[in-house]
């Protein structure tokens, strides 16, 4: 059942928050030992917060559009008196004393939270293999990645844990687990979700949005937790449009535009097809449809891994052992900060933070940091022009199908290649989400990606609605 | 107070010894701005409070949390930049990374190549003019405290942090190295504690660390043109310290350059007890802060309209009163007593009481030797002018005219009332000369020494014997007599003597 239904249905007291948060628990405890999507399931709070809401149902009160809808939340968005760990051993212990603004804006809006997800280690992989508390599975085939870094919240979706889930796309954190889950996972414009609360990895491309079975439900789920919050400087100011209401508005008229760049090389030709049979689909239904080029994002991936670690290097510096989390002593400060982040940190994290401070030394900063900058202004400046000439851009979201554990895991660029498609945006800035289009050769589920302009989710919106509609079973 | 009482000496005034060198100063001053709440949260900005009372996530640096600029804390900065006349132009912060207990983040918020301040420059109360490169925002760290080890980290049991001022907004504030005596940079950090007290930016305590002052300091031999290698110093805790400091540091400069070694630019530490700087970091642990721009927050774009709304709220500050105290009282602005007039904020008394009549000279001397009191601003300056004008026309002596002003300070009263009712009348010339040679006749042995020193022209001898009689006949008369007339009524008497 949509979250949409299961709100109205609440709503309109047909049937209790608790019943149904009852209902998801009974799946969790029955199939998360085996797919491992929760770091935490909160199953008590769960069920208080449920009966408050029936509470509000009974006494004429309305709870809100996501009225006992629950919600699995990735473990790198701060909730109160609740660990938040982001899958490190650096955070263990830590709770922290304040809920993000998404997380106060769900309560606010109904919303049942049934737990923490997985993820890779401060939302740095492709697979979730690198959490420090196992890996994920992929809920249509055990032996196959989820994708990540929110693999967790992708996978809770794709088992039925909860019809709804947060994750937070830095690179394609949301989208490529989404493609590999088969669920529907959107990266908002940067800005439009406040970042307040959500534990940083990359702060000028993070971005939290949704998980959601359907097209629908997404859209609903941004509309509720996007908007301006004071407490985040780059949150982006004005009213947040209806999007629940374009997605019957169908892509009449709609200029569609394939990127030719994303389409060649390194592209799994199943995956490729799907994306080819979803821009006919498109036209079908009276888009125009055409060639586009982002030329500049080829050089994304590139630029990415730069900028990324060399903020995180900054961002992650602050998990020293002093104030919170684990401390693993020293004879003296400097020696108890390094044994603590010797023992805190993961490989692929330590990885990072040595690339990023690499990049950011001095004598190295033009060559490395400053030049991927500038990387970054040649992409806004290729999709500005490709969005004068289409309103929405179509690729794939991953260039493959879920890939099997341990495939590439000893194989760092193979792993960060799976980003190649989905980078580009969050060095523009700009939204794009991943619809279920139909599955690969092996079977599993192929995610198409649209792409629109800086605050261009309505157009987004109506292309994935009328995708969704022609989705091969 | 005890910071701003520096004496007033010129710039050019060197170090002794030294004859044959420059020494180079550039300043580094840190300033807490006087806002109600922190940089980036809006915790309460108060020092004092109970550790760690005063803290939120966001200045915690807590996982999640993030910046919002404080508007307060921008307009100060404006202000500082302005009264400095740097240019302000739009900004942006950039992360300064480094590892250490009291900074939350494990970087500071600073602005790096785009501060918001730029290219002023400070005229000083002797004269010169010293060029100010940048003035920019950044946010305070928190507060080590070292138990045992005498309070040093190294060898310390144990160590607490207090993070109330973490996050607490700072400008800080650099200078050109123009500086060239460590008496010019006294006089540089006591005008700029006066600007940032005058613009109400900061309360600038050296003392409570509101104002912190880094030292820049070099060494070259006259007619160089290149600069030396410097050392920065650190730990200065007030201005005395900061002038010690640099005259420490630049003799030991020289012994080494002059025995054949190297100057390794480092930082140094002052230590206040032993007056010497010491080592500090070494070179191994030599940063590297891979500055690169906040991503957390927006850049600073002031706009002309909020720059000129600080302008024409600008008070005047030092210089230009010193400019317009010198005018009225026609003498140049270095002039020490103009500089203490503005030092103490009885310019603007000065001014008035000149403007009243009142003789510029005298009114000078008062505000420079019998004003440094509490409430000296409150004087009527029409009294004030009355004052000068009565000891003009030798109604009153200078002493009966400190005593007259005393009791305007504490009653308000004119000063012709007070003279009255103290019954100060200058004693007329026969009166006065009569109580003179009573004196004398008095002390016979005394006088037949003193016209026989001053005979053999034993200069120090007669001055202490003029003090001996001047002293008996002021006690004599009460403190009526007027000292001038006394002096040359004895100077008569020992030439007719001799």
């Amino acid at each position: 059942m949509s979250a949409i239904e299961l709100a109205r249905s609440i709503r309109a007291g047909e049937r209790s928050a608790r019943e149904v948060v009852d209902g998801y628990l009974a799946t969790i405890a029955e199939r998360e030992p085996s797919i491992h999507a929760f770091n935490v399931v909160t199953a008590e709070q769960a069920r208080v917060a449920a009966d408050a809401v029936d509470a509000r149902v009974a006494a004429g009160d309305d709870p809100g559009p996501l009225a006992g809808v629950p919600i699995a939340l990735k473990d790198n968005l701060c909730t109160q008196g609740i660990p938040t760990t982001c899958s490190s051993k650096i955070l263990e212990g830590w709770r922290p004393p304040y809920d993000a603004t998404v997380v106060t804006k769900l309560a606010a809006a109904g919303a049942v939270s049934v737990g923490k997800t997985n993820l890779d280690e401060f939302a740095m992989g492709s697979s979730t293999e690198n959490s420090a508390f196992g890996p994920t599975r992929n809920p249509h085939d055990l032996e196959r990645v989820p994708g990540g870094s929110s693999g967790g919240s992708a996978a809770a979706v794709a088992a039925g844990f909860a019809p709804l889930s947060l994750g937070s796309d830095t690179g394609g954190s949301i989208r490529q687990p989404a493609s590999l889950c088969g669920v529907v996972g959107v990266k908002p414009t940067y800005g439009l979700v406040s970042r307040y609360g959500l534990v940083a990895f990359a702060s000028s491309l993070d971005q939290i949005g949704p998980f959601a079975t359907n097209v629908a439900d997404a859209a609903l789920l941004l509309e509720v937790i996007a908007g301006h919050d004071p407490l985040d400087s780059t949150s982006i100011p004005g009213p947040v449009p209806s999007y629940s209401q374009v997605l019957s508005d169908g892509v009449d008229g709609l200029r569609v535009g394939i990127i030719t760049e994303l389409m060649g090389e390194g592209i799994a030709p199943d995956v490729r097809r799907r994306v080819e049979e979803a821009a006919e689909h498109l036209a079908q239904n009276g888009a125009t449809v055409g060639e586009a080029s982002v030329p500049a994002a080829m050089f994304g991936l590139s630029a990415y891994y730069l900028i990324a670690p060399a903020e995180a290097s900054s961002n992650l510096a602050r998990y020293d052992g002093v104030r919170y989390g684990l401390r693993v002593d020293g004879a003296t400060t400097a020696e108890m900060m390094e044994n603590t982040r010797t023992e805190g940190f993961g490989i692929e994290v330590k990885r990072r933070i040595m690339l990023g401070t690499y990049a950011l030394s001095a004598g190295y900063y033009e060559a490395f940091y400053g030049k991927a900058q500038k990387v970054r202004t040649l992409i806004v400046r290729d999709f500005a022009a490709a969005y004068e000439k289409f309103d929405v851009l179509l690729s794939p979201t991953a260039p493959t199908t879920a890939f099997r554990f341990g495939e590439k895991a000893e194989d760092p660029l193979s792993m960060y290649l799976s980003d190649v498609c989905t980078i580009p945006t969050n060095l523009a800035g700009q939204p794009a989400m991943s619809v279920p289009f139909g599955v690969g050769d092996d079977g599993m589920p192929v995610g198409v990606q649209v792409l629109a302009p800086a605050l261009g989710e309505v157009p987004m919106f109506r292309a994935a609605a009328v995708l969704e509609a022609g989705a091969p079973s | 107070m005890t910071d701003t009482a520096v004496p007033y000496l010129t710039a050019k005034h060197g170090i002794v010894g030294l004859d044959e060198w420059e020494l180079v100063v550039g300043l580094e001053v840190h300033c807490e701005l006087a806002t109600n709440t922190k940089m980036f949260c809006s915790c309460a900005n108060h020092f004092g409070d109970e550790p760690n009372t005063n803290i939120c996530p966001v200045c915690l640096g807590l996982p999640g949390s993030l910046p919002v600029v404080n508007a307060e804390a921008v307009e100060f900065a404006i202000r500082i930049g302005r009264a400095l006349n740097c240019d302000v132009h739009s900004s942006v912060f950039a992360r300064k990374n480094y590892f250490y207990p009291d900074m939350p983040k494990d970087y500071q918020v600073s602005q790096y190549d785009q501060p918001i301040s730029a290219d002023g420059w400070l005229d000083l109360a002797d004269g010169s003019r010293v060029g100010i490169t940048r003035a920019h925002m950044e946010e305070d760290t928190g507060k080590n405290t070292h138990a045992g080890a005498g309070g040093r980290i190294h060898g310390a049991d144990y160590s607490l942090i207090d993070y109330n001022r973490a996050g607490v907004p700072l400008v800080e504030i650099v200078s050109e190295p123009d500086i060239r005596s460590p008496e010019q940079a006294r006089i540089y950090v006591a005008e700029l504690r006066t600007i940032l007290l005058a613009i109400e930016a900061s309360d600038a305590k050296m003392e409570e660390g509101s104002m912190r002052v880094d030292a820049n300091v070099s060494m070259r031999r006259l007619g160089e043109d290149v600069f030396g290698t410097r050392c920065e110093v650190k730990n200065l805790n007030s201005i005395r310290s900061l002038g010690r400091a640099i005259e420490y540091e630049a003799r030991r400069q020289v012994d080494l350059i002059t025995s054949g070694e190297r100057i390794v630019q480092q930082t140094r530490h002052w230590d206040e007890e032993a007056g010497r700087t010491r080592d500090g970091r070494s070179k191994e642990e030599a940063e590297d802060y891979r500055y690169f721009q906040e991503p957390d927050l927006m850049p600073i774009e002031p706009g002309q309209a909020w720059i000129d709304r600080v302008d024409a709220a600008m008070p005047k500050l030092p210089a230009a009163r010193r400019q317009a105290m010198a005018a009225v009282a026609g003498v140049e602005p270095t002039r020490t007593a103009v500089v203490v007039a503005v030092d103490r904020q009885l310019d603007e008394l000065g001014i008035a009481a000149i403007a009243a009549g009142g003789d510029p000279s005298r009114v000078l001397t008062h505000i420079e030797h019998n004003l440094a009191v509490e409430g000296a601003g409150a004087l009527s300056p029409i009294h004030v002018a009355e004052l000068t004008q009565m000891e003009v026309k030798g109604e009153l002596t200078a002493t009966q005219a400190k005593t007259v002003l005393a009791e305007m300070l504490t009653t308000g009263i004119a000063p012709a009332a007070i003279a009255a009712a103290k019954g100060f009348e200058t004693m007329d010339t026969g009166a006065l000369e009569a109580m003179v040679d009573e004196v004398i006749a008095g002390h016979p042995a005394e006088w037949a020494d003193f016209v026989a020193i001053v005979a053999a022209g034993d200069d120090k001898k007669a001055k202490k014997l003029t003090g001996f009689f001047t002293g008996k006949i002021m006690q004599t008369s009460k403190g009526q007599a007027d000292g001038k007339a006394v002096n040359a009524l004895l100077a008569a008497k020992l030439n007719a003597g001799g």
